[in-house]
């Protein structure tokens, strides 16, 4: 287990503000944020790296905030692929057991072992550039695996990959880290799709800070705050600044909201969030349609309303016209509210979860 | 404003190319239509990016013409060809205001201060920078840095393309939403031909208009986003374009018919040997996951279940241990273990032929 208390930084490009959190071994949390927003900087500061002005790191109850990085029984993979370019495939994953004081023909076979895994069997006396770049990766993942650190971490390991390169080892990467049961493993991303699908729990990091973490699919369809919501959200989830008046929710003057099912608050102003799903073709809202995109398989379709400009998404090719005009329909299920001036309190998640 | 004609143009690095394999770029012929975008789509290494500097002018073509409105430019030098260009990472002169940013290209023209000065307005509004234009440009964020490189093309009114190197890498996902919207809106606004490479299949299809997919130096397919996702022209194609890629599913010959277990979906007989391999490709989105009842074309028990936000990906076993894939917004009220029907539109199923497309 390792514990982090009040982790707080200064003098660093993005400066940690209080980050506390629990991690169990054999679990994967993915640690979500934009650039800017401390991922990096949080894995730094638990290697040692980021001096701390205050907070406390602690591996199985030992405290181990003073211990320099080489005792700290952690590893890094980076998004660049590192590896040792003078050694061969089999040597680069060995070195580190060799380090520990194996001998070689025991760092040899656990680290063919290991290559066996990450899929690359058949390419141990190869060198790392002799290896295209998705290869190369997977060789700096067999290497921090190997050692069987306490904690694995992983920097954006896929962000220099090809889409489709990236699409195959998030697939895959459930099984390649399978065996570290005694690991804690911490993996930053920017994309809200891979920290879903890798994480058994998310964190979303906004500012230096931890705003919300749990089971992904919980975070997405109940999202604390309108940062974690604006975060998690890919595409975008659009704000609109409307109100409630006598019990009715309101876009804005004259036009109405859906809000069936909904339990509203108090007459005010309120943050109206709405999701691609939110939107659908043909209904009582006319909006103009601002430019049509393909995305994969899904169509998405922004929409300029009098009252703001908010992104449809509906499945499949489909044909939609930039400058005509549309009318929608709004699912007041999926609408969430969130108080209005950076206060970021849920007021009503949506009925169906 | 150009047409760009792509005549048998190939390129090897090699002096002396003995076959086909020798060429990053296999000969290959494409015309692009003025004003309109177009992505070059492959993996690294398709030959994407030997085309883009071949259009550029910094790699001079070994075999065949490049012709901008007619006119040969294959060996003409890149400042001749008014083609502006964005990179990887943002190229900015970062000790310089947005303005002076701006304005650079047309001062080493000799255009006048007074045309600068109305050429930079006009494009800062285009940008939505105006608000920026005194600023240093090293405080903007990585998508406004693009955007002045972008603009620092769009000022000169000569430009006869935007050629555009993976410009969204160093993007956040969000930002790049935003960015993709600005850079259809400039599209739409000035009417230059945008070329943009990506190996990104879904920047590629929210972004052209046409999309030339490549692989090992060989053009597999060209065509609109729609085609590319309905009619993939070969296996390659299914699998790079989509997320998760088509899935491909064997068949065999069976008393004039082609036919699989898992799905009851048949293909008129064969007229060729049988040897060959035959296979059904049908789109993850293509799939629908219902409740069981006769009129299904399949059954699937749930082995896993991704949750990506707004959608999910499903995993099912079918009959004869084929493992497929159906993209649904309905996963949050399924759960592993669970068999569900299947049901596909025939005209959804497409049939391959030793990896191309026989219907």
């Amino acid at each position: 287990m390792l514990q982090i208390d009040h982790l707080t930084t200064a003098d660093a490009k993005v400066t940690l503000d209080d980050v506390s959190f629990v991690f169990e071994a054999g679990k994967i949390y993915t640690i979500l944020g934009r650039t800017g927003a401390g991922k990096t900087e949080l894995l730094r500061a638990l290697m040692g790296l980021n001096p701390l002005t205050v907070g406390t790191v602690k591996l199985d109850e030992e405290d181990i905030t003073e211990r320099p990085i080489r005792a700290r029984n952690m590893s890094l993979v980076y998004q660049q692929f590192i590896n040792y370019p003078h050694l061969s495939v089999l040597d680069n994953v060995a070195f580190p057991l060799r380090r520990q004081g194996k001998d070689k023909a025991e760092a040899h076979a656990l680290a063919g072992q290991m290559l066996t895994t990450v899929g690359l069997g058949e390419f141990l006396q190869r060198r790392p550039a002799q290896l295209s770049g998705g290869q190369q990766q997977r060789v700096a993942l067999a290497r921090a695996m190997v050692k069987q650190s306490r904690i694995l971490m992983l920097d954006e390991p896929l962000a220099n990959l090809d889409y489709k390169l990236r699409e195959q080892l998030r697939e895959e990467f459930p099984r390649l880290v399978a065996d570290n049961v005694e690991s804690v493993i911490l993996y930053t991303t920017t994309e809200p799709r891979e920290a879903m699908e890798l994480g058994n729990t998310m964190i979303v990091m906004h500012d230096g800070r931890v705003i919300a973490s749990g089971a992904p699919a919980d975070l997405f369809a109940h999202p604390p705050t309108k940062d974690t919501a604006s975060v998690i959200s890919d595409p975008p989830i659009s704000f609109i600044s409307g109100f409630v008046r006598d019990n009715c929710l309101y876009f804005s003057e004259g036009h109405l909201a859906p809000s069936e099912g909904l339990l509203l608050p108090a007459d005010g102003p309120v943050t109206i969030a709405l999701r691609p799903d939110a939107i659908e073709p043909d209904g009582a809202f006319n909006a103009q349609i601002g430019l049509s995109e393909f995305s994969g398989s899904q169509t998405i379709i922004h929409l300029d309303f009098d009252f703001g400009r908010a992104i449809m998404m509906v499945d499949g090719i489909e044909a939609f016209t930039a400058g005509n005009d549309i009318s929608v329909s709004i699912r007041s299920e999926h609408i969430m509210l969130f108080a209005p001036d950076g206060g970021n309190i849920t007021l009503r998640n949506n009925q169906n979860g | 404003m150009a047409k760009i004609v792509l005549e048998n143009l190939g390129h090897s690095y090699l002096a002396d190319p003995k076959g086909e394999h020798d060429f990053a770029l296999k000969p290959v012929n494409l015309t692009w239509q003025d004003g309109k975008t177009y992505a070059l789509l492959g993996p690294s290494g398709c030959g994407k990016t030997t085309m883009l500097n071949i259009i550029s002018g910094l790699v001079a073509p070994s075999h065949g013409r490049l012709l901008f409105d007619g006119k040969d430019v294959t060996n003409i030098p890149t400042s001749e060809r008014n083609i502006a260009q964005v990179f990887q990472f943002p190229v900015i002169y970062s000790t310089k205001t947005v303005r002076q940013n701006l304005a650079f290209p047309l001062e080493c023209r000799g255009v006048s201060p007074s045309r600068i000065r109305q050429r930079v307005a006009e494009v800062a509004t285009l940008l939505d920078l105006d608000y920026a234009l005194d600023m240093p440009a090293r405080k903007l964020s990585a998508d406004q840095k693009q955007l002045i490189s972008l603009g620092r093309g769009l000022v000169r009114e000569d430009v006869s393309a935007i050629l555009l190197d993976e410009p969204l890498t160093v993007i956040d996902p969000q930002m790049k939403f935003m960015l993709r919207r600005k850079l259809r809106e400039i599209n739409r606004q000035t009417g230059v031909t945008m070329i943009l490479v990506t190996h990104d299949q879904s920047e590629a299809m929210s972004f052209a208009d046409e999309i030339v997919v490549m692989k090992d130096g060989l053009l597999q397919q060209s065509g609109t986003p729609e085609e590319l996702f309905s009619r993939p022209q070969n296996d390659f194609v299914g699998y790079f374009i989509g997320s998760p890629p088509m899935n491909m599913i064997n068949l065999d010959v069976r008393q004039g018919t082609l036919a699989t277990d898992a799905l009851s979906l048949t293909q008129p007989s064969p007229s060729e040997s049988n040897a060959l391999l035959y296979q059904l490709g049908i789109r993850p989105e293509h799939i629908s996951l219902v409740d069981q009842t006769a009129e299904n074309v399949g059954v699937g028990t749930i082995k896993k279940i991704e949750h990506l936000g707004v959608d999910g990906i499903v995993t099912l076993e079918l009959a004869a241990n084929v493992v497929i894939k159906a993209k649904t917004r309905k996963h949050t009220a399924m759960s592993v273990g669970t068999t569900m029907g299947i049901n596909v539109c025939q005209d959804d199923a497409l049939l391959y032929l030793d990896g191309r497309l026989a219907t």
